[in-house]
């Protein structure tokens, strides 16, 4: 176990509906739903869903964003999950986040370079003297100048915001970032620099990254594992190069099936899902998947599949269809 | 010259600017294509290209100013809707010509009925009763795949989800059946199974009706998967030119290439190589480079490049491509 970097076992997150007159929780969405997942140092795991699935939760859960309501996180084999603020503070410069949205992410009023340097200050990693060259040199990580430091956010584009993001994650020297769709905001020739500089970064300091995002084309190309998440749970969790090859689950398929492919001459049978993804606050009974899924069965509706093992190593599938 | 029998939409030349507070903002500088009959042309590009201020305009969805119609004609059949008046205007919007909007939460009418919105445009553009409206509209909501559709038609738009409300848009625009129907990035705002589903809804609606689609997107998987032809745009100007096989197996635009190679394709995975990036960002529209808009960015940029503005010519047949470059080597 030791030689995961983070794992997480039987995570929950439950929101609860508060409706009526003393806004009492009537229902609860159930977000995530007893996800367990792990990463190994300077691996990337994608995580993949539609919207709506849980991933963004579970994401932000890991980091104690959110606190969860049931299961563990296990941060360099350390139990984290009942850590209190002060405690948490140490363990989340091993661990950062680089958000969706570029755009609202960044504080409008403050420069670049203090946006860069709060964290270097919060953990005491520089003094006045230092601090200037090391904001160069993060700037300079991430493709930008030096002169950016005391520039706005508004006089940048969305692609150099999202490095701006990239640096202020990087500020601690981290061991694992999570990625919240860092490249879905931003036009498709600037994903591919985005892309390129995750992998660069990656490859020269070793770190480990959660990416979560909902184009799987994207995730194909950058991650080494990939787990499918729907209605607050993992339906299939595998290698990337495994997954792509010949994905197992239902859900799964049809996922890739309708991702559209750049090549007129390509020509695929596409499963279409029927209907959308139902209300997380009474998910279905039995499997999540079944009201959609064209292959159910009799035990579908009243049974819930677990992540069972299939075959290959490191290959779950949560379904009740043989392999 | 008269356009070909067949060509329902022919723009010819258009230029459509704004004034802003930096200048003269040439969001489309002198754009011409045709749509055929029954034909769907896919307009690419990445953000603030043009692609999508060239199909307000055809329908002059622009507010004057800041927009500012400089020159260049917008044929519908023959007749210029450049030179019509509102009124005439109006008898074309949503009847003849109709369009699907980015973004299904914000463009339908928060606090009417779902029902009632779609009654409205047939009721205004058909001569038709109430009645008969609603009964329609009970088919259209069948039609795109909306389940309990009586039930769904008095429901307002915050009570669907987003590819609902995507359908009922589809449904709202194809309403009075219309020969061009302009889709302004359709799916980009829905989850892929979705995205498949309301494609698939679409090609199904042209096929039927043989409607002519213009379909704006920066998705080159879409594009793919529903065009007929295709034309590039970049800086306010239409780059390339071809039918859909051509321009992804033989690109010849630098800016096609590099867009076209920046995708990671989920058929060809191939993690072990960085992907191709086009360095740079689009240039501000109020500054452009002398010469090619591309220049900056280009990979095989020569001298001539920056000599004057490239003209789009044709390479072989049907296929345009507007670079110095290209048309030096041929």
């Amino acid at each position: 176990m030791s030689e995961e970097l983070l794992e997480i076992k039987n995570l929950k997150k439950f929101f609860p509906v508060k409706s009526g007159f003393f806004f009492k929780a009537k229902d609860h969405v159930h977000a995530v739903d007893g996800v367990s997942l792990s990463v190994k140092p300077g691996h990337t795991l994608g995580l993949v869903g539609e919207s709506g699935c849980g991933k963004t939760t579970t994401g932000k859960t890991i980091l104690k964003l959110i606190e969860p309501t049931d299961g563990q996180i296990f941060f360099q084999g350390e139990n984290i999950t009942g850590y209190t603020r002060p405690k948490m503070k140490k363990v989340r410069r091993q661990m950062q986040m680089i958000f969706q949205d570029p755009f609202s992410s960044l504080n409008p009023r403050h420069t670049i370079g203090s946006i860069l340097a709060s964290p270097l200050e919060i953990h005491g990693l520089a003094d006045d003297k230092n601090m200037e060259d090391k904001i160069t040199g993060l700037l300079k990580k991430v493709g930008l100048s030096s002169e950016a430091m005391r520039r706005y956010p508004h006089e940048f584009s969305g692609g150099q915001r999202q490095r701006i993001g990239i640096a202020r994650a990087l500020a601690l020297y981290p061991e694992l970032i999570i990625a919240d769709e860092p490249v879905s905001a931003l036009d498709v020739s600037i994903q591919a620099q985005i892309i390129n500089l995750m992998k660069d970064l990656q490859e020269e300091l070793g770190l480990a990254y959660i990416i979560i995002a909902h184009d799987l084309s994207i995730i194909s190309h950058i991650s080494d594992e990939v787990a499918v998440m729907y209605l607050g749970k993992i339906v299939e969790k595998a290698l990337s190069a495994d997954f792509y090859a010949e994905p197992l689950h239902p859900y799964s398929k049809a996922l890739i099936s309708a991702v559209p492919v750049p090549d007129p001459e390509f020509k695929k049978k596409r499963v279409i899902l029927k209907g959308d993804v139902p209300s997380p606050i009474n998910p279905p009974s039995g499997c999540r998947f079944h009201p959609r899924c064209p292959y159910r069965f009799e035990p579908c509706d009243k049974q819930e599949p677990s992540l069972k093992p299939i075959g290959k190593e490191n290959r779950f599938v949560a379904c009740h269809l043989k392999f | 010259m008269v356009p070909p029998k067949d060509t329902l939409l022919s723009i010819k030349n258009l230029r459509t600017y704004f004034n802003v507070k930096e200048g003269l903002a040439k969001a489309v500088d002198g754009v011409s294509y045709n749509i055929n009959n029954g034909e769907t042309l896919g307009l690419v590009g990445e953000s603030g290209c043009g692609k999508t201020v060239s199909a307000l305009s055809i329908l002059k969805l622009l507010d004057i100013p800041p927009a500012e119609f400089h020159s260049g004609q917008i044929l519908f059949k023959d007749q210029d809707l450049l030179q019509m008046t509102e009124q005439e205007l109006n008898s074309i919007r949503g009847r003849l010509i109709s369009m699907i909007f980015q973004e299904p939460m914000t463009s339908l009418n928060p606090v009417l009925s779902i029902g009632f919105q779609i009654d409205e445009v047939m009721i205004n553009h058909l001569s038709i009763n109430a009645k008969e409206a609603r009964d329609r509209t009970i088919e259209l909501l069948n039609m795109v795949g909306i389940p309990l559709p009586q039930k769904r038609a008095k429901e307002y738009p915050h009570q669907l989800s987003g590819g609902m409300r995507q359908r009922i848009m589809i449904a709202l625009a194809v309403a009075c059946d219309p020969e061009l129907l302009i889709a302004d990035e359709p799916t980009t705002a829905l989850d892929v199974t979705i995205q498949a589903q309301i494609l698939d809804i679409m090609l199904s609606l042209q096929e039927t009706f043989n409607t002519s689609i213009l379909l704006i997107t920066h998705d080159l998987g879409v594009i793919a998967e529903t065009a007929d032809r295709v034309a590039v745009m970049y800086a306010g100007k239409i780059v390339e030119e071809a039918d859909v096989k051509t321009i992804f197996q033989n690109p010849l635009h630098p800016y096609t290439r590099g867009l076209l190679n920046s995708v990671p394709k989920i058929n060809k995975i191939d993690s072990a190589n960085r992907l191709h990036e086009i360095p740079g960002m689009v240039p501000n529209l109020c500054y452009l480079p002398e010469g090619c808009s591309f220049f900056n960015r280009c990979p095989v940029r020569k001298k001539i490049c920056q000599s004057g503005k490239p003209k789009l010519l044709n390479i072989e047949n049907n296929h345009n491509v507007r670079c110095w470059i290209v048309q030096d080597s041929v």
